[in-house]
Parts: structure tokens; sequence; C-alpha cells
């Protein structure tokens, strides 16, 4: 019986079995940022420990960075916690992507970007979206600050073994259906708890077809699923956008690692806990109607009737939700006032994501009364978007360019909904009071599907807003 | 560094419903602007219990008649979201000692377990028989037992559930395992020397 490529990257670091029977982890990456790691450099000089493996470390500045005047931010806290950052960096050793370096951005941005995230790696950081780097057919995940702690001082994790569900997803996606719609359709199917004790393992033609950056969208929103972990295994695609970047094997070690990458590979006859199968051609473009991940439509669908539910608990949470959406089950989706939009974060802040939503903006109004803002994952992204001249089709639309971060997508820096605006965002999380406004609402869809509804100023579908919006994966 | 063994959990309840509370409801985001956990507590599920004008909401967390409770009831897939230990951090500063729902988000479950505080799951019928109990009964001991796995109040056990590592942890007061993982130093070089993208 063969193997998934999460046994064979588990094998491969596996330092040994603990006490309580769960597994010790060797994590070959970790990624930090200003948010979750100075509690767990504190912990580290409180117990008097060092860094074991500095340079198996990378930082950046993401989640709380300002998008305008980023250097010197106007909250004193996020200045401190700025500080803090570079000087554990410093103190201890750690490669640091500050905004200087020209490199910084998002910590799922940055990793591959560099060239850091790689296949058949291990890859740990204080962020639960760490699962997109598994798009490399990486094991990626998400830790607390305590098991931050872990890795500085130990480079290793007290880690329990997951099962496997191969997500099997074929066919051509049909006009203006893009890979956030995939996941979006995956988490409506399986529930925001059905990943639970489970690792994604993503595949089929769909996925074969997909560019990385299509991949790192579906795998980035793993966790909003439930499951922790969630990857594609490594092939040409994967190669083709690791050479040459600044952290990728060099020329003379090229071959080896392609030939080491590709072991990792899951068996033809490996042994999966559960298959799911998807038709791509049943996908529609996506929104969410609710405040969990899993309350999502196609664009044409009705908004769920609460009533209709058989289950109580889940008639009453549905409710609950629409209240606080101030939506009506029943009713279309299509046609809901917007007060914000946001194109950007770890999920759908990458170059095509600009190339795509400029190809269709350009030419087009924001509609008035609509504050819309593009944040680049990155301030690498930025400027190939620059290059381009994408900066300057947003702005002429009347979009905000703005410096990189993670900014309305969590809202810890000044990019904030006010009152209970509505939000079409291409982020992740469509939770209660995330993006800054305890009474604020997130409605998460596409980039595309985020400039149609900033162009009409209401949820459209963007098929029906601009000309020839195509299929993105044209293959399969 | 040495460790409580934690094996049982006593104490009073109190009842937070629902499915799908994530970590941006147990502590939103503005309270993460900080460099230590020391200032959480009293913060969780701060919008939920406060309105936009600071006014209280009349929220369970916040009823006199559960005030000092040790042990939350909840829902399903309870602190979903973000990695933030902020979450299980908030609610263990503010007194609680354990958690009974129906399930777990897998990164809050693990983040509670290295702060030694215990996420049980158990049937959403018996969930619901106990939370009832407990909001009429707002003074009634709950205990937690993780030997024989049961959760009883008034003399009602209902059995109880969580993954057999994570019991073990608690039980032999390893919830915390910096020191086995610092002591496998040789090891992990061993693992570190192996692998080539070093």
């Amino acid at each position: 019986m063969g193997k998934t490529l999460y046994e064979k990257v588990w094998d491969a670091h596996a330092v040994g079995r603990l006490a309580d029977g769960r597994t010790q982890l060797f994590i070959g990456t970790h990624l930090i940022h200003e948010v979750t790691s100075p509690q767990a450099f504190g912990m580290i000089r409180d117990l008097g420990l060092k860094v074991k493996y500095p340079h198996r470390t990378f930082a950046t500045v993401d989640h709380i960075v300002p998008t305008e005047n980023q250097e010197t931010p106007s909250d004193p806290l996020a200045a401190e916690m700025m500080e803090a950052l570079r000087k554990n960096a410093r103190d201890f050793g750690i490669t640091y992507f500050d905004l200087a370096s020209g490199k910084q951005g998002i910590v799922h941005v940055v990793g591959p970007e560099q060239g850091i995230t790689q296949p058949g790696t291990t890859i740990a950081c204080g962020d639960s979206h760490t699962a997109t780097h598994g798009a490399f057919g990486a094991i990626a995940f998400g830790i607390g600050t305590t098991q931050v702690r872990d890795v500085l001082a130990t480079q290793t994790l007290a880690m329990e073994k997951l099962k496997v569900r191969r997500i099997n997803v074929n066919g051509r996606l049909g006009p203006g259906v893009y890979a956030k719609d995939v996941i979006l359709h995956i988490i409506r199917l399986l529930g925001a708890k059905g990943g639970i004790g489970f690792a994604y393992e993503y595949g089929g033609s769909t996925f074969d077809a997909f560019s990385m950056e299509q991949r790192m969208t579906v795998c980035n929103m793993s966790i909003e699923g439930g499951a922790r972990c969630g990857y594609v295994n490594p092939d040409e695609t994967t190669y083709e956008f690791l050479k040459g970047r600044p952290h990728a094997p060099a020329p003379d070690r090229w071959e080896a690692a392609v030939a080491r990458w590709n072991s990792f590979r899951s068996d033809p006859d490996a042994r999966y806990d559960d298959v799911v199968d998807i038709d791509a051609a049943g996908i529609e473009p996506s929104v969410t109607w609710g405040i969990s991940p899993d309350h999502g439509i196609g664009i044409s669908e009705p908004i769920p009737d609460p009533d209709a539910s058989a289950d109580e608990a889940q008639r009453n949470d549905r409710r609950k939700a629409l209240a606080y959406m101030q939506l009506e089950g029943g009713a279309p989706i299509k046609g809901v006032k917007i007060d914000v939009a946001f194109l950007g974060s770890c999920t759908n802040g990458r170059l095509s994501d600009f190339r795509e939503a400029a190809r269709y903006l350009k030419g087009h109004k924001v509609a008035p009364g609509v504050k819309a803002i593009a944040v680049p994952g990155s301030q690498i992204t930025a400027r190939l978007c620059e290059q381009e001249g994408l900066d300057a089709v947003f702005r002429e639309a009347g979009f905000e360019w703005r410096g990189a971060g993670c900014s309305m997508c969590l809202a810890m820096n000044p990019d904030k909904l006010v009152g209970d605006q509505l939000c079409a965002s291409s982020s992740n999380r469509n939770f209660k009071g995330r993006q800054g406004s305890p009474t604020g609402r997130t409605i998460l869809m596409s980039p595309v599907m985020v400039c149609a509804a900033a162009v009409r100023g209401e949820v459209s579908d963007a098929r029906e807003v601009f000309d020839g919006v195509p299929a993105e994966a044209p293959a399969a | 560094m040495s460790l409580q063994p934690v094996t049982t959990v006593s104490g009073t309840a109190v009842p937070v419903p629902g499915a799908d509370i994530d970590t941006d409801q147990i502590i939103p985001a503005r309270f993460l602007k900080c460099v230590t956990f020391n200032d959480l507590a009293g913060k969780h599920f701060y919008d939920a219990r406060f309105d936009t004008n600071r006014r209280p909401t009349a929220h369970p967390l916040d009823d006199p008649r559960f005030a000092g409770a040790s042990i939350m009831i909840t829902g399903a897939n309870f602190g979903c979201g973000s990695s933030r230990e902020h979450a299980p951090q908030a609610i263990h500063r503010s007194g609680f000692r354990a958690l009974i729902g129906e399930s777990f988000a897998e990164i809050f479950f693990g983040n509670a377990i290295t702060l030694g505080m215990p996420c049980v799951t158990a049937a959403r019928t018996d969930l619901e028989t106990l939370a009832a109990f407990v909001s009429q009964n707002p003074g009634a001991e709950v205990r937690i037992d993780l030997q024989d796995m049961t959760a009883t109040c008034a003399e009602i056990p209902v059995p109880i559930a969580m993954p057999d590592s994570a019991r073990h942890a608690l039980l032999s007061g390893r919830w915390d395992p910096i020191r086995e993982l610092l002591e496998n130093e040789t090891a992990a070089a061993r693992v570190a020397a192996s692998l080539p993208y070093l």
C-alpha cells in the first residue's frame, strides 16, 4: 500500500514519540510576524533559552502594519509591536524582511515569493492561514504562540498525526469561476468543521491545470473548512514557479532537489481516510451570505431560508446570522448594497489576482459612495503590479492603491469598516466583527466579483457586469 | 518546569451556546495589540458582552448567577478561525479551567491544552440537558473527570471524550511539552542533518 505526501513528509520529519503518544515533529521552516511572536520571545527570555536554528526562522511585518505611511504608524501599540519584532530578529539572528528590505509583505505571500516555501518540507507559523504553503506540497499549518516558543527553542513541535481526505475536483471551470469559488464551494459542501482531524489533499484535473497562485488560494482557506493543513502534490508547475527564486536550490543542486521533491508525491495506490469527488462544472461564482465561511451560495441562488432547515440548532444559528447580516432568507443575494470593496489578503492578494481584476475593471468606475481599496500582498507584488501599470487601472477606477499588508482582512491596522458597513471582500473570513467594526458585515467573493460589486455598488454577477469574463483555468 | 497533573476540574458552569464561535468573537483583533498576554483577563467575548456604546448586553458571561464559573458549556466547532493563542489565554485568565462542547477547532484545542485547560466533548443531547440544568441551577457544581471521562452534575454522569494524547498529557502533567522537546535535542539534530533543504 502506497503512502500520501502527508505521511512521507511526516515520516521524514519525525524525531520520535513523546510520552503522551504525540510525535515530536521537526519543523524545517518557521515563519513569524509581529502579532503572535513577541510573547513567544518573552517566554524564551524568561526561560533562559536561545533560538536553536535561527537560520530556519524568517520574519516579516504584516498584520498590524499600516498600508499608508507604513514606517511610522500613528498607533503607538502598532509601533511597539513592529519595534519588538525588529529587536527580536536582531537579538536572535533571524532573517527579517522589513519595510526597508523591499521584500516585506504578508507572510504567506513572502514565503513563496522568496522560494523559502518548498515541496516536501514542514512549515509552521503563528497564523492559521499557513496552509497556503501546502500549495507547494509542503505540510504547513498554523500554531499558537506557546508553540512558536517551542519551534524557536527546539525547531520541533509536539503534534498529533492527522487523517488525510483527498478532494478531487475534475473538469473545466465555467466562465467567471475562480479558485476562490472552488474553495468556497468545498467549504460549503463539507462544512466549517468538516475538516477537523484531517489534512486536505487537493487534486484532480482542475488542480493540475491551476497555477501556483490558484493552488495557494485554495490551500489558504483549508482552515475555514476546519482542516489545519491542506496541500497539492508538487509537479512541473510548482518547480517552474520556484526556479531562480532567492531561497530556491541553486542550479547545481536543482536536479537533485526536483528528484527529491518528486519522491514526496502521494503514491498512486496511497490509502486515504476519505475521498470526495467534485465536478468543476457544477461550481458557480460564489458569495457568502452569513457569518461563517460555510455560509456560501452561488451568485444566482437565493439566500437560504432558515425555516427550511431540518435541524433546530442550525435554524437558530442561521436566523442569528441573517439578523446580523441584515439579510432575509429566500431573497436574492444579488443586488445587496455594499459600502466597501476590499481587494487583497493572503487569499487573493497576489499578482495574478490584481491582473485578472484589472483586466475587467479597466474602463469602469467604482460606484458613488463605495470606498474601494486594493492592497497588494507584498512589496514585490506591488512593484510588479506597478510595472504593468495595474495600479493606474485601479486608481483610475476609483480604488485606493495601498502599501502591502493584511489590512482589512483582520483590520488590526487603520483599515477598518465603520459601524454596520457591508464589505465585498476577497479575504477569507466573514466572522462577526472581523473587519474591524463590531457590527461590520463581510461578503466573501473572488477578486473579479469584488470589482463587479464595487462598480455596481451592490453584490453582482461579474459575468453580467463585465464583457467576456472567461474561465480562469482554460485547460483540463 | 514541573507541572501539576490535571485530573479533574470542578466548579460552577456557564452555558455559552451556539455553533462556530470563532476566535474573533472570543477575542476581537484589536485586543491582540500587546506584546504579552498579561492584560487579556476580562476581554473574552468583549463584543458579544458589550454593545458599541460599551453597555453590557446581558450576556450569560456577565449574568451574576454565573459569576465565578470556571467551566464553559458550549456548542460545535468552538474556537474556529485564527490561531491566536490570545483566545484560550483570555478565557483562562478570566477564570475558566475547562470547556465542554460538541467539538473544538484544532488549533484552539491545542493552545488550550498547552495552558492545562481541558476541552472535552460530549453528545449534543447531553450538553443540552447539562446546559438546561445549569441554567435552572446556576450554583450546581460540575465535575469533569479525565480519569473516568465523565462530566457529572447533580450526581448524573455523562460520558465525555478527548484525544488520548491530550488526555495523557494532562493526566501526567506534561501538557506543556517544552521540557521533553528540549531533552530530545540530539534526536532532533539527527533529523535536521537528514534534511537537505536546511
